[in-house]
């Protein structure tokens, strides 16, 4: 995502070649960056790929008339799904880090010329000499402050004008002060300059600070890499018959639009002419697809399954059902943008108490007759000695070494707010389809021979029905070589049908449902010449679902189900989990279960993956969604789980409260500290020399107990 | 003292370089992807041999 704005810059001969990026989720080893870069060159039109292996991104520079479809094709060609990338969505974040990382380099350039010549005076220069290094100090650090203080300056300033507090309050003010002070020092020739410490302040905090941006940074694109999957755009059938591609937010009432096979829907509407079968999972939450006839009524974010159909637009951009479910959403997440972020609430009560401290030196010292000036100079000393330092590293480095090991188990933790929220959750609250089930019907394959299982590979690979895609990831899960089959079609409502060494075979509706006591479960007919095998789909639920919910009780947290399927799906899943749930739920009832477990001063936990989950998410305390949710499920969590396992769940709310411990230790490290240093400032005992030494220690100190993260969280899986 | 004429400028001119070698560092994009970069000298190169 990083390196758009680079890779434009490079086309000089822009007429000629153009780069376009992909969303490339399955590269995952150095043989997939190596296969991309050396063999899509080879094909008609690509110049040359580049891979982002962290974003998970492919730069690709071709040809003009090279389509974004071919190119799409190319890379399917080799083996990998990929997706057209907008235009660097996410620009502003990066430019923040970016920013943040420059002024790191300025504070570590400034800090290391600065102590270098402060290590001199220590060490006993004299007169002029120490005069003109103080002068030189000064040179360098007025400067380096002004540049590298800025997004702390700025920060403070925001704060105090709306009349609150926050870290960066006292920071500002200590790095001021001791600026201000050492200037003065400087010009009156005194003994004592503070520029190392202001330069060194900055240098520590803007790491804490440049190691949270990475930290949202990565898991933006991570995300960010698993984005993009709705229908954003619809092909619009003008009146002369031609099609033409019209974003989803220029679409009118009336228009009439061609959907394909495998298209998501852009907007509401009345199908005119086809009839097919839609996916409705991500909206309603029920896992059996939808038959669809002329003059049914059709839902925006709906996916169209098997065959094409003309729809009569009636509601298009904020209009439809999908946009309704935004703004609910929206509504619901105002509550959370009100979250205290620990570090704040500890700066609080931290900031009054230092500045009440160094009040009272300064007055204390007044009264002793120590003389303004040395009264002054000992209450900055105070400011310098307590500036928080090792706290401002305290949050950052305990959180971003967390993420980073969860991230290695395939959860994307947001930022540091959502960790400090999921370790207060005491209630959790699933979504069925798609989040305790994997939200893919999955084919009982035992009862399947060889060759079977080769013919039934053969056609499911040809469509993009849930059923066949099931049956394809089950049959190649185990290996199983796909025949080959001839003039494969697949006539809508169904099924596929085919020729295989001369013999007709087929995949097809089943005729007579199967009832097994619950609600019917989808079944599909393998047919392969006269003979005929039924095939039972059932949404299965994920492996260690049962372990997940086990592990939450054992950190106490009670699951419950809060489903939008029919309630006798819901209560099969229920059982076979002994866990209470709730059916039939839709988008508004599923926010309203949440507001009124939050009025019980519950602090929940949702995890659900659908569109009709989003305003849940997005009102929930913390809020989890799987890779597979939609855009707007996953934008709305907290943090997104990867893979078929559940447990990423049950890991990030103990990691999560292992963070917190951590931080809260740092907390107690770092005011321990001050605890000890405050004296010596009070009373005068202080030099540039304690004070360095005392915040450098403090800081490596708290970043090492932060360290230790990195094994409490890789080692959650075994004990949870 | 007049070691420090030439020490002074030269440690900062050193200091100042470094500085330059990460600002080109950034801009050139080495930092976007750590990963990668950590990947790549994995990649057996044979085939590319013309």
């Amino acid at each position: 995502m990083n390196v758009p704005a680079l890779l434009v810059d490079i086309g000089e001969e822009a007429a000629a070649r153009r780069t376009t990026r992909f969303t490339v989720p399955g590269i995952k080893c150095a043989g997939c960056i190596g296969k991309i870069e050396r063999d899509l060159p080879k094909r008609e039109g690509i110049l040359s790929a580049r891979v982002n292996f962290s974003a998970k991104r492919v730069a690709i520079e071709h040809t003009p008339e090279t389509s974004e479809d071919a190119l799409i094709a190319a890379l399917e060609a080799i083996g990998f799904e990929a997706q057209a990338v907008a235009d660097n969505p996410m620009g502003t974040e990066t430019g923040e880090r970016r920013m943040l990382m420059r002024a790191l380099g300025v504070a570590g350039f400034g800090m290391m010329n600065v102590m270098l010549l402060s290590v001199s005076v220590w060490a006993g220069a004299q007169g002029a000499t120490r005069e003109l290094f103080h002068w030189l100090s000064a040179l360098i650090a007025l400067p380096v402050i002004a540049y590298s203080g800025r997004p702390f300056f700025a920060s403070a300033w925001m704060a105090l004008k709306h009349r609150r507090t926050n870290m960066d309050v006292p920071i500002s003010i200590g790095v001021v002060l001791a600026t201000a002070l050492s200037l003065y020092e400087t010009a009156t020739g005194g003994a004592h300059a503070y520029f190392e410490s202001a330069v060194m302040l900055l240098f520590f905090l803007l790491a804490g600070r440049a190691l949270d941006a990475v930290m949202r940074d990565r898991t933006r694109a991570g995300i960010g890499a698993l984005l993009g999957r709705m229908g954003k755009s619809a092909s619009v059938i003008g009146e002369d018959g031609t099609a033409r591609r019209i974003e989803a937010g220029d679409l009118e009432p009336g228009m009439l639009a061609l959907v394909a096979a495998g298209e998501a829907l852009a907007a509401d509407g009345v199908i005119e002419e086809g009839s097919s079968t839609l996916d409705n999972a991500m909206l309603t939450g029920e896992s059996v697809p939808e038959t669809i006839a002329p003059g049914d009524t059709v839902h925006a974010g709906a996916i169209n399954l098997a065959a094409p159909i003309r729809m009569r637009l009636t509601q298009t951009a904020d209009d439809t059902a999908l946009a309704e479910i935004a703004r609910l959403m929206d509504e619901a997440g105002q509550s959370r943008s009100s979250y205290v972020r620990i570090a704040d609430r500890a700066s609080r009560l931290y900031a009054p108490v230092v500045h009440a401290l160094a009040a009272l030196a300064f007055v204390g010292w007044m009264m002793a007759g120590a003389g303004w000036h040395q009264s002054l100079v000992i209450a900055i000393a105070v400011l310098i000695i307590t500036c928080p330092c090792a706290m401002g590293l305290a949050v950052p480095t305990a959180q971003v070494v967390a993420s980073g090991a969860l991230l290695k188990r395939g959860l994307l933790v947001k930022d540091g707010s959502a960790l400090e929220r999921l370790a207060e959750v005491d209630v959790a609250v699933f979504d069925k389809t798609g989040t305790l089930t994997m939200g893919e019907p999955t084919p009982r394959i035992d009862l399947l021979d060889d060759e079977a299982r080769r013919v039934a590979l053969g056609l499911a690979q040809h469509s993009r029905h849930p059923l066949s895609r099931g049956l394809a990831a089950a049959l190649s899960e185990v290996g199983v070589e796909p025949a080959k089959i001839d003039k494969v079609q697949e006539v809508s409502g169904q099924g596929l049908l085919g020729t295989w060494n001369g013999v007709e075979v087929a995949l097809e509706r089943s005729s007579g449902g199967v009832d097994n006591g619950g609600g019917a479960e989808l079944s599909a007919r393998l047919r392969i010449g006269i003979r005929a095998k039924t095939l039972v789909f059932s949404d299965a639920l994920r492996s260690d679902a049962r372990a997940t919910i086990g592990a939450l009780a054992e950190q106490g947290i009670a699951a419950s189900i809060l489903s939008g399927d029919n309630a006798v799906a819901v209560a099969q899943v229920a059982k076979q989990l002994g866990l209470p749930s709730r059916a039939a739920a839709n988008p508004k009832d599923k926010l309203k279960a949440l507001e009124v477990l939050k009025a019980k001063g519950a602090l929940p936990l949702m995890v659900g993956d659908g569109l009709n989950d989003g305003p849940a998410l997005a009102a929930a305390h913390a809020s989890i969604a799987p890779g597979t949710a939609s855009d707007a499920s996953q934008q709305a969590a907290d943090a997104v789980f990867i893979g078929r396992a559940l447990m990423p769940v049950a890991l990030a709310i103990k990691a999560a409260r292992a963070t917190m411990r951590i931080v809260r230790q740092n907390f107690v490290l770092a005011i321990g500290y001050n605890a000890l240093a405050v004296p010596l400032a009070l009373f005068g005992y202080v030099t540039p020399l304690i004070a360095a030494i005392a915040m450098s220690l403090s800081s490596l100190i708290v970043v090492a107990n932060s360290l230790r993260l990195a094994r409490v969280a890789g080692s959650a899986e075994t004990v949870a | 003292m007049t070691g420090l004429a030439f020490l002074i400028p030269i440690a900062l001119g050193m200091g100042l370089f470094g500085l330059a070698a990460f600002m080109w560092a950034m801009r050139s994009g080495q930092y976007e992807d750590m990963e990668g970069a950590a990947n790549r000298i994995l990649i057996d190169d044979e085939e590319d041999a013309p």
